[in-house]
């Protein structure tokens, strides 16, 4: 934290505060007859030890300031500081400084009275430090907050973004703004599927698991819609074998795999192209297949794992800690991706 | 009639453009096209003023396809969300689409046309400061009248051939009308580095460096090609390598 003696302005006003105090001391003292070299003696010491005092309250709020109970301690801390003035001006000005009998005197008579004195400055000083030491903290606390604030909703944002798809979703306005006006009734059911689609993505959390056959119709939403954009290029075919549709599988775990593979298939080859799923049960394990035709001569980077699969596999990774669970497969032009969800029973 | 063709892998998006455009006067579709391909033989074929293009096609990209051309048509882009190529795009471009348009914008794009091209008859529209909107995985060549389509993977190195760029690769070697800053700037330099003026090499192809006369290296690839390395573009090389 910055100390408050590092601001020109806060420094100004606080060596003003002590020839102001310094000089109400000389006055005081000069005005019981004491010659001015005593009054100007007695004075600057006092202003000596209260900047001493004022630059330890200042450091030790600077690194120790409780949360609880911080007036207690600052009143502690002041009531130790004003006994040490007493005692350490006492020392100095009378063993050191002034050797005068009715000085003496005086002095001794005026202990209560510079007491209070030194109490009341010290805790001006003690409130001023701990004001600024507050406000200070409060200014950091409330930069994280906004920082911490700011990167939530990045991620939010992020994940919002990789949901909605802007490519997607943007392309598929446009077919619609085209089908208005020759095929109004096409234009309806696309915005209808949309809707549709748009909601189940928007709705759904991303935890807990839900039947494959829920998953289908939110894949299908997504199908039908790219099959429009993509007129008789793209062609589909879902298989679902025995009981797979009753089987298990955490939300949108499928989607980018066949995001991936009618990239893949429509980007990577000019003919028509088919993308085939196939899921099936066995045993404890459900296996979904995506297939798509790609050209093997150009594919280059693409093999291995396809673009969008990274996340896929990490998330399969978080939820069930096996890393065997994202497989690909090439044979001759057609590319596999085999997700495989072990059902908890 | 000025000649327009359209080029878009969705069919509604090229029949929007074409709706839009019958409705303004002077103007004949000579071709629709679904492919960059299909795409370079309508255009050398009918020589059309003004082509729509989209960016993200099967194969080649709108970018790629604009390279392969000599002469280039006027090109309005038109794009769902890339913001990346509005970017790369918005200096050089008559205009650019934006995905789903309305009819006033679409009728704006055209009017812009027509005042640069009365303007700017015969002048060619400037492509140069077109970049790549991401570092590139593929390079396009055109071979006789094949188009080659190099995964960024094979190419061995790059060779400065006067006006042109020869990329080697175990296939051979193809010409390509670019620059060596430009292939400098779009390759990934995790994966290649200029080591040279006349030169940029694939790290993964480099077995050795060796002394060569003083002061020079050169590198010697996994098939035993030499490339020259200059005195800059040592230090280059190894850092590239983590030397």
């Amino acid at each position: 934290m910055e100390s408050p003696f590092a601001q020109k302005s806060f420094f100004l006003a606080f060596a003003a505060s002590c020839v102001l105090c310094g000089g109400v001391v000389a006055y005081v003292v000069h005005s019981f007859g004491f010659s001015n070299k005593i009054a100007l003696q007695d004075a600057g010491l006092s202003v000596v030890l209260w900047l001493l005092g004022a630059i330890l309250i200042a450091n030790t709020l600077r690194y120790y300031l409780p949360q609880q109970s911080r007036f207690i301690f600052l009143g502690g801390l002041i009531v130790t500081l004003t006994a040490i003035f007493i005692g350490l001006s006492s020392v100095i000005i009378l063993k050191w400084l002034v050797r005068s009998f009715a000085y003496r005197e005086f002095y001794m008579q005026s202990i209560p009275v510079r007491v209070a004195f030194s109490f009341l400055v010290f805790t001006s000083y003690g409130l001023v430090f701990a004001f600024w030491f507050t406000m200070q903290n409060q200014q950091l606390n409330e930069k994280r907050n906004t920082e911490a604030l700011q990167l939530a909703k990045e991620a939010e944002l992020n994940s919002l973004q990789e949901k909605l798809q802007p490519h997607f979703l943007f392309n598929s306005l446009n077919s619609i703004n085209a089908l208005v006006v020759v095929q109004p009734e096409r234009a309806r059911l696309m915005v209808q599927q949309l809707s549709d689609f748009l909601r189940g993505t928007l709705k759904r959390e991303n935890n807990g698991y839900i039947p494959l056959e829920q998953e289908l119709e939110y894949l299908t939403l997504y199908l039908e819609i790219e099959k429009v954009r993509f007129g008789h290029r793209l062609q589909t075919s879902v298989e679902i074998k025995g009981n797979a549709g009753q089987c298990m599988l955490p939300p949108f775990i499928l989607l980018p795999v066949l995001e991936n593979a009618i990239k893949f298939g429509l980007y990577d080859t000019l003919h028509d192209i088919h993308i085939t799923l196939n899921a099936r049960c066995e045993g404890s394990l459900l296996e979904v297949a995506v297939s798509n035709p790609f050209d093997s001569e150009t594919a280059g980077q693409y093999k291995g794992t396809g673009f969008g699969l990274k996340s896929v596999k990490r998330r399969l990774h978080l939820l069930f800690d096996r890393s065997d669970l994202l497989i690909t497969k090439t044979t001759e032009n057609i590319f596999t991706t085999t997700v495989l969800i072990p059902q908890i029973t | 009639m000025i000649k327009v063709i359209i080029i878009d892998d969705e069919p509604l998006a090229r029949s929007i453009v074409e709706e839009f455009l019958m409705e303004q006067k002077n103007f004949t579709i000579v071709a629709l096209c679904g492919d960059g391909f299909d795409g370079l033989k309508a255009i050398q074929e009918h020589k059309p003023e003004l082509i729509f293009l989209d960016i993200q096609m099967p194969k080649i990209n709108g970018f790629e396809m604009l390279e392969l051309l000599e002469h280039k048509p006027d090109v309005i882009f038109t794009t769902a969300f890339d913001d990346y190529a509005i970017k790369a795009f918005e200096s050089s471009a008559i205009d650019y689409l934006l995905k789903p348009f309305s009819k006033e914008r679409f009728k704006k794009a055209i009017e812009k046309w027509e005042r640069w091209h009365v303007n700017q008859q015969g002048f060619q529209q400037d492509f140069s400061e077109l970049q790549q909107p991401v570092q590139r995985e593929r390079v396009v060549v055109k071979q006789g009248s094949n188009i080659k389509i190099i995964p960024v993977g094979d190419i061995l190195y790059l060779e400065s051939a006067d006006d042109f760029v020869k990329i080697h690769t175990a296939q051979g070697s193809f010409l390509k009308n670019k620059t060596m800053g430009y292939f400098e700037q779009t390759l990934d330099p995790a994966h290649f580095v200029r080591t040279h003026r006349s030169y940029i090499v694939q790290l993964a192809q480099i077995t050795r460096i060796d002394p060569y006369e003083k002061d020079s290296f050169v590198a010697v690839l996994k098939n035993g090609t030499k490339i020259p390395v200059s005195r800059s573009g040592y230090p280059r090389l190894r850092a590239s390598l983590g030397l």
